[in-house]
């Protein structure tokens, strides 16, 4: 068993309304960054972990995220590669 | 009848829930503390509002995991009446005991106010004694009272009558300036297919008074304890 350290981004689901990327865009496109189109804002959660290797590391992780970590109704999650921790 | 209300770390209506229960119902009411294992044997069980676990990560994410609510969801399974007001309908979704999922309100606001709610279906455990399409008022307080579901599931929530309580305007219309929070189409409401598990943002336990502006609560409470005792 090794320790690994994964990262996991969720973000809302694309197409269901995401008012907190509208407020941060609206506010960007006040402060004068016209050229934003959209924002969304999600979770970053860093994770330590043992595991035999990185790739049973990254599967664990991902049963947490559908089990716990995202929503599966208006959420999407993606896991990074797995780093020695 | 005895009404069992869960308190979970962080819930804040459940003392509303025991007096609504006791004092204006004039039934038993115990609290069920959320590590224990055992629902005392109670008739109903109430998982009231609040903010389970700082909300941290979800609204009910987390305290659906808290070890009462296996009882919970045995109860819930055998037939059991489950009632979740605010933070008890989010715990219900994220639990999977209902469908969907309660998301950020569409105003970034967290909304307390007196709403009003239209009676979908009058034909079930907890509103036999309203009349269909009777408008009820009563209050929300939350900020994650977004109710969403996928299309094809809200299609079949309302063909099977499972749209309990609609966000309507004082005449009843069901409007996007009625809707407080952005639910999908004005939904306040709904139960599981068993019909025995119903959650809903609005509060039914703050409003069984006159003094506290609306009684309109009470036939909730009034019609569980109708159908249970029969």
């Amino acid at each position: 068993m090794a320790r690994f350290r994964l990262a996991v981004r969720i973000v809302p689901r694309k197409g269901l309304l995401d008012p907190q990327g509208k407020a941060v865009s609206d506010a960007l496109h006040t402060l004068g960054f016209e050229s934003v189109g959209s924002v969304h804002v999600g979770r970053y959660i860093v994770i330590e972990t043992s595991a035999d290797d990185a790739l049973a590391a990254g599967e664990s992780v991902r049963e947490m995220c559908r089990k716990l970590l995202a929503n599966p109704v208006t959420e999407d999650f993606e896991v990074e590669s797995a780093v020695p921790a | 009848m005895k009404f069992g209300i869960v308190t979970f770390p962080g819930s804040n209506c459940d003392y509303d829930a025991y007096h609504a229960v006791t004092e204006i119902l004039g039934e038993q009411a115990i609290y069920l503390w959320h590590k224990d294992h055992d629902l005392q044997n109670a008739d109903v069980v109430v998982l009231p509002g609040g903010f389970s676990y700082g909300d941290y990560l979800r609204a009910g994410a987390i305290a659906r995991f808290s070890p009462i609510m296996q009882e919970v969801a045995e109860h819930a399974k055998a037939g059991g009446p489950v009632l979740g007001v605010c933070n008890g309908f989010q715990i219900l979704c994220e639990a999977g005991l209902l469908p969907g999922a309660l998301m950020r309100n569409a105003t970034l606001q967290f909304v307390s106010a007196p709403v009003r709610i239209r009676v979908e279906n009058a034909d079930t455990l907890f509103t036999s004694l309203y009349q269909k399409g009777e408008l009820l008022k009563i209050p929300i307080a939350h900020g994650d009272g977004r109710y969403f579901a996928p299309p094809q599931e809200l299609d079949a929530l309302e063909a099977d009558g499972r749209v309990i309580f609609r966000y309507a305007d004082a005449s009843g219309n069901i409007s996007a300036d009625a809707n407080p929070n952005g639910s999908e189409r004005n939904i306040a409401g709904i139960i599981n297919e068993q019909g025995n598990v119903l959650g809903m943002m609005p509060h039914p336990e703050r409003a069984c008074s006159r003094l506290l502006g609306s009684e309109d609560g009470v036939r909730l409470l009034e019609s569980i304890l109708s159908r249970v005792a029969a």
